[in-house]
């Protein structure tokens, strides 16, 4: 396929980053709405903040985008109820990550009523698109988890011209982001006119790897809309290089602009927004629906029919696996989210929280051997922050404070590139956590 | 209770390269010039390099179990030192010299310093300088592969070499030095599978070729062909554990490399210096990459704050 010359070319391309096998079963595979498990289980803490306060108690009726849990302070996120039925019980449990969360454990009727409140939201202007954003329970939708609407809500005094949408799902199986501009294609472009609209922009930046010539195609309708007079919307098709999708990398290929450690994107006068976050948040806006359901890629090297599914928030990772009729026996780890990035979850009792995008099931793997490190130097060159993993790691052992406090370490953003390409399988992206964290213990 | 799952630290997948992988890629590429040293030098070789490798993963296999410690000779970097020291000794060195310089490698220049990835110099080529101080006579004993019989190095400016001759090898030296060609052919196949970058063999070879041509241009072939330049430079000075890691880095340690190789061939007593001068800069390293480290992404807007 010949591409138009008005896509346009990533400004600046970052060193480091590496090619990764991207492994896109589902591209094709259209969502499946997966039916109304007997009980979710929805987690209070779904998001980078404070964790919401629940609103309701045991024995209270609820519909599916019923409120439950208030937003606990500025970054926060409100949750609703994902099915309709009863509330069994609020309570603390480990089925997360292993640590005690509180949840609210709705038993659901199996009728999936929506709640007869629920209606469309106006938007007026600017502090409207944020509050809708809060009222969504939105939050960034790529992973990372962070409050739209504190994204929304900059301080006066920063200067926004540039919304980058980030559709380059840059992380090997996943594709629900693929597949929201494929089946939701109206959302995500009126999605993006309102935002830039309200928020009065200069441009919007939509950024999609070279992998997806399909969506790109399909994206171009969005900058030939009839509201782009003044030809301020451009498509943006970035190499299929991991880490592409990463909030700093994307930036710097969008605007050239490099944000600096421990700063915002507003900072640099961009917001950045998962495509999907940025149709959800155009869906409440019509409808009055809350983010009550994410669709989520099934895959990985245990799984034989990989599926894309629309899954309600709080469903248990278990009830997901029956109904794809997947056994654990050959599996030995799930993970939530791409490979390089994800979280291994402790039990498949752990369930779908907002911010996921992937359960990837993942087969035993051949114990790879680990020797010393041979200073071959492949961390170093593929860091995308141009940090030098290998010397962290002997800043580390060898307790030398001094050389680890100049090595930057506070720049890793954990993309994984480190560990992946190490010959001598050290796990350094774990070292950089460790180094991190010992950082702020000094402090 | 649920099936019990594996927790681990992200990334969950890694890439398939290995450090026996690049152990063996770069014993890959050694080979064809080993092969034909052998074929040129004929048994007394094939016994030096069985004798130099043997040697090599005995002495770690050895230390380790005396030491108690994880067996490492699967990583192949015990096979590689043996063979690149082999290949830098004439067919001529006795067997017990070569095995010496195979226990000194091992034992004294890397176990020593802590194993693999510890050493602070290139042990197959320290273990050389080692041999060439202590058995001075005995080391260079080389022979010419035309006539059978014994001559010194090219370097030793006895004879006049063709660049054909310098090119393929047809001349006196260390088993493994005398063909540039497939030398350099070694050293591409490294470039292609990634093992090296070019930046240390470029810097190293052309230094000297600048150098010899500005002080004696009729003699360009000879230092550039001539002696162990193309072995040192392509395996020696890329060495990832004695040379620095940092792009910048690599080409101050070519360019320096190149530079006392040239100091010491022209003006020295000596008729070769690439091992010398690779060692000196191995000392230099720690210091070349501290220097040379480059800042974190967007670290001087925060700076110019």
């Amino acid at each position: 396929m010949k591409l138009p010359e008005s896509i346009l070319r990533p400004v600046k391309l970052i060193r480091g980053g590496m090619h990764l096998d991207h492994q896109k079963n589902t591209a094709e595979c259209e969502s499946v709405i997966m039916p109304s498990p007997a009980t979710v289980y929805i987690p209070l803490s779904q998001h980078i903040g404070a964790p919401a306060n629940p609103i309701v108690k045991k024995g209270d009726a609820v519909f599916v985008g019923t409120l439950v849990g208030e937003a606990g302070g500025f970054v926060s996120a409100p949750v609703h109820s994902s099915v309709s039925g009863t509330v069994v019980d609020v309570k603390d449990l480990t089925i997360g990550n292993g640590t005690l969360q509180k949840y609210i454990i709705i038993e659901s009727d199996g009728k999936m009523t929506p709640d007869p409140d629920l209606k469309p939201f106006k938007v007026e202007n600017y502090s409207d698109l944020a509050e809708a954003a809060k009222q969504c329970g939105l939050v960034g939708l790529g992973g990372a988890g962070f409050p739209t609407h504190v994204k929304l809500s900059p301080s006066k005094d920063t200067k926004i011209d540039t919304l980058v949408i980030n559709a380059a799902e840059c992380e090997p199986y996943i594709t629900s982001d693929y597949r929201e501009c494929m089946e939701n294609f109206n959302d995500v472009i009126e999605g993006v006119y309102l935002i830039k609209e309200k928020l009065s922009l200069e441009r919007v930046v939509i950024c999609v790897e070279s992998n997806k010539p399909k969506a790109i195609e399909k994206l171009m309708e969005i900058a030939s809309d009839h509201r782009d007079a003044d030809d301020s919307v451009k498509l943006m098709k970035l190499p299929s290089k991991y880490p592409q999708g990463a909030e700093k990398v994307i930036i710097y290929s969008a605007t050239g602009r490099k944000l600096p450690s421990g700063k915002l994107p507003s900072d640099v006068g961009c917001i950045v927004m998962n495509v999907t976050s940025v149709a959800t948040l155009y869906r409440f806006i019509k409808t009055g629906m809350p983010l009550v359901a994410k669709r989520i890629t099934v895959d990985g090297t245990a799984v034989t029919e990989p599926k894309n599914l629309i899954v309600p928030i709080g469903t248990p990772i278990k009830e997901v696996l029956s109904f794809m009729n997947i056994d654990l026996e050959n599996a030995d780890r799930i993970l939530m989210g791409g490979p390089m990035m994800g979280n291994p979850v402790v039990s498949d009792e752990s369930v779908v929280e907002k911010r996921n995008n992937a359960i990837l099931v993942m087969r035993d793997q051949k114990p790879q051997t680990q020797t010393a490190c041979i200073r071959c130097g492949r961390c170093a060159d593929t860091c995308p922050m141009s940090l030098y993993p290998a010397m962290v790691e002997t800043a580390l052992r060898t307790n030398n404070k001094e050389s680890l406090n100049s090595l930057n370490v506070n720049y890793c953003m954990e993309c994984g590139c480190c560990s992946y390409v190490c010959p001598a399988k050290r796990p350094l992206t774990q070292v950089m956590r460790t180094a991190k964290a010992e950082i702020r213990r000094q402090k | 209770m649920s099936k019990l799952l594996k927790v681990t630290s992200s990334p969950h997948i890694r890439h398939e390269d290995s450090t026996r992988g690049i152990m063996s890629d770069v014993i890959i590429a050694l080979l064809p010039a080993a092969v034909y040293g052998c074929i040129l030098f004929g048994w007394n070789a094939i016994f030096v390099l069985i004798t130099t490798v043997a040697t090599a993963v005995a002495a770690e296999a050895l230390w380790n179990l005396a030491l108690h410690k994880k067996q490492t000779i699967g990583d192949l970097s015990a096979v590689l030192t043996g063979l690149l020291l082999g290949m830098n000794l004439s067919s001529q060195t006795p067997l017990w010299i070569a095995a010496i310089g195979s226990v000194v490698a091992i034992i004294v220049v890397k176990q020593m310093f802590g194993g693999l990835g510890y050493n602070f110099a290139n042990p197959a080529m320290t273990a050389r300088i080692v041999l060439l101080v202590s058995f001075a006579g005995q080391m260079s004993n080389y022979v010419s592969p035309i006539d059978a019989v014994t001559s010194a190095t090219p370097l030793a400016k006895d004879t006049a070499y063709t660049l054909k001759q310098l090119f393929f090898g047809m001349h006196g030296g260390a088993i493994g030095e005398t063909s540039s060609f497939l030398l350099i052919i070694g050293g591409l196949y490294l470039m292609l599978r990634k093992v090296i970058k070019p930046i240390i063999p470029v810097a190293f070879i052309g230094t000297v070729a600048v150098c010899s041509l500005i002080a004696n241009p009729q003699e360009i072939a000879l230092s550039v062909f001539g002696g162990g330049l193309m072995l040192g430079a392509i395996f020696m000075a890329t060495d990832y554990v004695t040379t620095p890691t940092t792009d910048l880095g690599k080409l101050i340690f070519g360019i320096g490399c190149g530079l006392i190789t040239f100091v010491i061939r022209q003006f020295g007593s000596l008729p070769e210096g690439v091992s010398y001068a690779i060692l000196l800069m191995n000392i230099l390293t720690p210091h070349i990459n501290r220097l040379t480290l480059s800042k974190p992404f967007g670290y001087k807007e925060v700076a110019q704050e």
